[in-house]
């Protein structure tokens, strides 16, 4: 069993060797015998539909790379007509009226959505397992074994790892895309903040969420991203620059790449299998000609503390929309108005929705304003000064995506701090706004995927997939399935 | 800094969350502990720094003041719990 990719997607179906209804067709058979439960619901008839709009384009002589080629998306984004749940009970049912701006610019390339991947609830999870959809099976897990995917993009992450779908849309707030895509052994790419369109994907923390690809390649992520990305009035924090094709340094020489080790990402909590890994990946930089530099980054021990202040506070206030009178789950039994938002707000949010919702309360009510979230606002300040300082002497910073490999299922779910550790790593880039990303780095001795990550400077998204794919071109552990991964369908025969 | 149970009680009213008696200790005992990671920061020195609100602190667009929207309301009433005549169904609020 091989991997597929978005570009050998795309050149079959240039060269005639396959359709997009047969790939499509290949993908949704696979999903619906499979077991993970990547996805929170199917629209087998809508991405057929879209599949043979893509080839009668296609014949019409319409051209664009990803036409007729299948994705899956994160249930936070919404698509008209169809269920976008966010992974909560407080949306079942949900059919958005309006389609997201990252989903609706893909559809304009002619990219085809196999269905909307589990997640958990309201991106607050970095397992899967807050879904109200049930948890999601990690491919590179074994029967004995149960592993989580990551989360919160677990259910894509598992989506792509599975042979699902060749590639999948994420979401990151504090590493929702990357440290998935290192559980999973993928390429997950978290662009610069402001560069995909926040419009139609559901909020958590608004400051710091951005959309991105998860892929087997760094170069499908930059196909993906060329198709995801773009300005739109509709969100009051994109970007309004011109287009750029992330794919076009892909080739470029990283001879004199300057590399900052900061040393804060090399600490106690990692896993020594882990460290090794990465150096070792850093040594086969080094061969592609780039030098090495110890840096620091002195504030990056409070992202963490301002990450668990910012991030509720902005949920508690974007998640006070869910009150049962416009939209979504409304309780049965209720005396009045407040009863009725209290009940259904109670019954529809899950135990991690509702203590983020609490700690941002708290955080934000009169009185500790100022002790929190204003004081959590200034040290992002420092931690994006200290990257401004580290970029003036380095071109991209490398460590682990995360501290340790995909861990089994129900093993941090009654600790929430030690669940948060899991992103120690990447949530710096989120607070800053940095674009970032994680790429395959190799296995642990059981057989387990670590993640690279990458971290480069403010729009720095093509250079950074150019470091990516370099590495890529040089190693192969991007191309390992998961042993549980079998071949049973034609998804990749046709191709 | 560990919170009591009364105030557990105050943010779940704000929040508008039921908390059992049984949930009760648990969240305070929860929320004590994330608070203990965030008083961290407390020991910073962070006068003088402006509060970062955005990765890059833009300043809001403006747009033209023209209509850009269609009328979707019956679109958007059809996912309601409860409406009627154009209107979103709540309790009284007022005797």
């Amino acid at each position: 069993m091989t991997i597929t990719t978005l570009a050998e997607l795309s050149a079959n179906l240039n060269d005639g060797k396959t359709s997009s209804v047969e790939i499509t067709q290949d993908y949704l058979t696979r999903i619906e015998n499979s077991t993970h439960n990547a996805f929170i619901s199917v629209n087998a008839e809508l991405a057929i539909s879209q599949a043979k709009k893509a080839d009668q384009q296609r014949a019409n002589g319409e051209a664009s790379p990803l036409l007729g080629v299948p994705v899956a998306q994160k249930d936070i984004f919404c698509i008209d007509g169809t269920q976008t749940t966010c992974g909560s009970k407080i949306l079942e049912g949900f059919i958005a009226p309006y389609t997201a701006t990252v989903v609706e610019n893909m559809q304009q390339q002619g990219v085809v959505s196999l269905g909307k991947t589990n997640m958990d609830e309201f991106a607050m999870g970095s397992s899967n397992e807050t879904s109200y959809y049930g948890n999601v099976i990690n491919p590179w897990g074994s029967n004995d074994q149960r592993l989580v995917p990551g989360g919160s993009s677990g259910g894509s992450a598992a989506a792509v790892a599975a042979h699902l779908a060749p590639a999948a849309t994420g979401t990151d707030t504090g590493g929702s895309i990357r440290q998935p895509a290192t559980f999973c052994n993928l390429t997950g790419v978290k662009p610069s903040y402001g560069r995909c369109s926040r419009y139609g994907m559901i909020a958590f923390a608004s400051s710091l969420d951005q959309a991105g690809p998860m892929t087997h390649t760094a170069e499908d992520a930059a196909l993906m991203l060329n198709a995801m990305v773009g300005f739109d009035p509709k969100d009051s924090t994109s970007l309004d620059l011109p287009s750029e094709d992330f794919a076009a340094q892909l080739d470029d020489s990283i001879d004199g790449l300057k590399i900052g080790l900061p040393t804060e990402f090399f600490g106690e909590g990692l896993d020594p299998e882990i460290a090794q890994l990465i150096e070792d990946a850093i040594k086969q930089y080094e061969k592609l000609g780039a030098s090495i530099k110890e840096v620091s980054l002195p504030n990056s021990h409070l992202a963490l503390p301002s990450y668990y202040v910012i991030a509720p506070a902005e949920a508690s206030s974007n998640l006070s929309r869910f009150d049962g009178v416009r939209y979504g789950f409304r309780t049965e039994q209720y005396d009045d108005l407040i009863d009725m938002y209290t009940k259904t707000r109670t019954e529809g949010f899950g135990a991690e929705v509702k203590r983020r919702i609490m700690i941002g309360a708290y955080a934000l009510s009169s009185g500790y304003y100022d002790a929190y979230y204003s004081q959590a606002l200034k040290l992002r300040r420092l931690i994006s000064n200290d990257f401004d300082k580290v970029f003036a002497e380095c071109d991209v910073l490398m460590g682990p995506t995360t501290p340790t490999t995909a861990f089994t299922a129900g093993s941090r779910s009654d600790d929430p701090i030690s669940m948060y550790l899991n992103d120690i790593y990447t949530i710096p880039a989120n607070l800053a706004g940095l674009p970032a990303c994680s790429i395959q780095a190799g296995f642990t001795s059981k057989g387990l995927p670590a993640g690279l990550h990458l971290i480069t400077p403010y729009l720095q998204e093509a250079k950074m997939l150019n470091i990516a794919h370099k590495f890529q071109k040089e190693t192969d552990w991007h191309t390992k399935v998961a042993p549980s991964v079998n071949s049973s369908s034609t998804a990749e025969g046709g191709a | 800094m560990a919170l009591d149970t009364d105030t557990v009680h105050t943010i779940a009213r704000l929040a508008r969350l039921n908390i059992t008696d049984k949930e009760v200790t648990k969240y305070a005992s929860e929320l004590s502990n994330i608070l203990e990671l965030v008083e961290q920061m407390e020991a910073v020195d962070t006068e003088g720094v402006e509060p970062m609100t955005h990765p890059f602190d833009a300043s809001l667009r403006l747009r033209e003041d023209a209509v850009t929207q269609s009328d979707q309301r019956d679109k958007f009433q059809s996912l309601a719990p409860e409406s009627e005549q154009g209107l979103y169904l709540v309790p009284k609020v007022i005797d």
